[in-house]
């Protein structure tokens, strides 16, 4: 088996599991967040659910409005609220405890080998840690409340190999965009996706959850790639089971690439998967330039930014935005003085949380404008007007575009 | 609800989420409201046409993105009574029978079906007939816990599974 079937086949409680098999699992962890949980809420109450499985595996989270920006987001999260309380949920992040959903999950609750559903599409991200997690919505959240297990068809999977050390201005973003634009937005579709290669495993463990992340971008069931001792070493925890491919496994398909051929990548408007090199757009003006989100708002992603915005200034008629993916992060990136280089640029630094990334508040655009995005879709109207452009790229890209005003390649 | 019979309405690959119900209304938590705004990322005049076509067929890829139910939940209360697609993102399309919107994997339908033509849709056979090009598709049949699902919807059966 190769790792995904083995960690489902232990949470099924089989020995072997095959590809089109449809198991039932159990539920290690459940994550909900503000968009998410009160329509689950709802479902739970029409299931007549009296009391959560486990209340110490609901984990909830207040981020997509944080804090709440109308009074009919406020209604969502006293709901939750209400909710947590009758319910004595152990893990809830209120506005001003966690942040991003998913960061507060790699921060505070993942472990490789793990099955955990989230009810946000982004949930691959945990597989960079070796644990098996996928997006759900919000009934089957409220069937996994009362009962703690889910349904999941055993995914056939596909491993994309990156090999060779990726030249100074290309980052994993880069790696994910490409593969993205290779494969397509449904190239992926239903499959687990395994990374691999000499290229990940010396990639650190941030950059192995940008990859993760985006998964979902081209269909991807799951992504996840093989824990290793600098994850182990990331979460403080020793390894329990073997999370290995054994020597047999099967991959539907197999993707070579050569990362030291890169350019840094860039998903032009309004597909993820109509991805570019930088070079090829080198020009594009901008209006904005956002840094954050569950895909590039991490400690790492802040510094790189911050390297290339020390001792500059963001070109006048830009605005550019800083969105720490979490509290630690925000911490973090205070302790090491980042916070100041990003003002002194003149840099609009947010509070933790998803922003315009989905077109909730705090920093949408009016038709015509254009903004480059370190976050993970662009698709039509996601950043506010349908009328306005959303390009993707890695947080170095989109530091060197805000000093300069148009989409340019980093040094 | 195992048959269904209507008109077709058409898109392309890759329909996104984020045009079925864009972010902005997220905040509501009523199906009635989330119709109103049903495709509006895409097509402006969705809640017109479906009054008279409630047949989606469409090609790859249907319901990329993200995870909000109140996607499929904004299709089914607008009046889409079943989407025909060549595949679909897949928590669209458990979200989809899990509120007990009929989806089916429909290979060839983009090229088969033109805007407005009549289609009867067979959920259990997997069959759709295009009554107005007089021709019949053999599509993917649900798996019978799935048609289940659909039938119900996920919170009966949770129920009915729980007491039973
Ligand atoms: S940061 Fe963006 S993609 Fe990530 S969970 Fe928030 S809205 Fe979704």
């Amino acid at each position: 088996m190769n790792i995904i079937e083995k960690i489902l086949a232990k949470a099924s409680g089989k020995k072997v599991v095959h590809p089109g098999e449809i198991v039932e699992a159990e539920i290690d962890k459940a994550m909900a967040n503000d968009i998410t949980a009160p329509l689950a809420v709802l479902s739970f109450k029409r299931m007549d659910g009296k009391n959560v499985w486990d209340k110490e595996k609901v984990i909830l989270v207040i981020d997509h409005i944080a804090p709440a920006s109308s009074e009919q987001s406020a209604k969502m999260h006293k709901l939750m609220r209400d909710f947590v309380e009758e319910q004595s949920i152990k893990y809830f992040y209120d506005v001003g405890r966690g942040g991003v959903c998913h960061q507060v999950m790699v921060e505070k609750h993942v472990e490789p080998g793990d099955v955990i559903v989230g009810a946000d599409s982004h949930t691959t991200t945990y597989g960079a840690l070796g644990a098996f997690s996928t997006g759900i919505g919000s009934t089957e959240m409220a069937s996994v409340w009362l009962t703690g297990k889910l349904w999941f068809k055993i995914p056939e999977a596909i491993n994309i190999i990156f090999n060779g050390e990726m030249t100074k201005s290309v980052y994993p973003k880069d790696l994910i965009l490409y593969t993205i634009g290779q494969l397509g937005a449904d190239g992926a579709i239903y499959k687990g996706v395994k990374f691999s290669g000499d290229t990940i495993r010396n990639m650190g463990v941030e950059g192995r959850l940008t990859l993760c992340n985006m998964v979902v971008e081209m269909g991807g069931k799951n992504g996840i790639i093989e824990p290793d001792e600098k994850v182990y070493n990331y979460l403080n925890k020793q390894a329990k089971d073997d999370l290995r491919d054994d020597e047999d496994s099967e991959y539907d398909k197999t993707f070579e690439y050569d990362a030291s051929k890169l350019e840094p990548m860039v998903a032009c408007p309004s597909t993820v998967d109509n991805v570019k090199s930088v070079s090829e757009v080198e020009g594009v003006k901008i209006d904005q330039a956002l840094i954050g989100s569950c895909t590039n708002g991490r400690l790492s992603d802040l510094r790189i930014a911050a390297e290339i915005l020390k001792n500059r200034k963001v070109k006048k008629g830009v605005r550019a935005l800083v969105i720490p993916a979490s509290q630690d992060v925000f911490k973090a990136a205070l302790n090491e003085h980042l916070m100041e280089i990003f003002i002194d640029a003149g840099v609009m630094i947010c509070n933790p949380n998803c922003g315009p990334c989905y077109g909730g508040h705090l920093g949408l655009l009016a038709e015509g404008e254009v903004c480059i995005s370190s976050s993970n879709r662009n698709f039509v109207g996601r950043m506010g007007s349908p009328k306005a452009d959303i390009y993707l790229a890695s947080p170095a890209t989109v530091a060197t575009s805000a000093i300069t005003g148009k989409i340019t390649q980093p040094a | 609800m195992l048959e269904i019979h209507g008109r077709a309405v058409k898109y392309g690959d890759d329909v996104n989420t984020d045009v079925i119900i864009p972010g902005k209304y997220l905040t509501s938590t009523d199906p009635k409201e989330l119709a109103e705004h049903a495709m509006e990322g895409l097509d402006p005049s969705f809640t017109e046409k479906v009054k008279d076509m409630n047949i989606i067929v469409a090609g790859r890829n249907f319901g990329c993105g993200s995870s909000r139910e109140q996607a499929p939940l904004a299709l089914k209360y607008s009046g889409v009574k079943c989407i025909l697609a060549e595949n679909f993102a897949r928590i669209f399309f458990r979200n989809a029978i899990n509120i007990s919107l009929p989806v089916l994997e429909s290979k060839g339908i983009s090229e088969n079906v033109d805007e407005r033509d009549e289609l009867r849709v067979n959920l259990s056979a997997g069959v759709v007939e295009n009554l107005s090009k007089k021709e019949v598709l053999q599509v993917t049949p649900l798996p019978d816990f799935l048609l289940e699902i659909l039938d119900q919807g996920l919170i009966e059966y949770v129920k009915h599974r729980r007491t039973s």
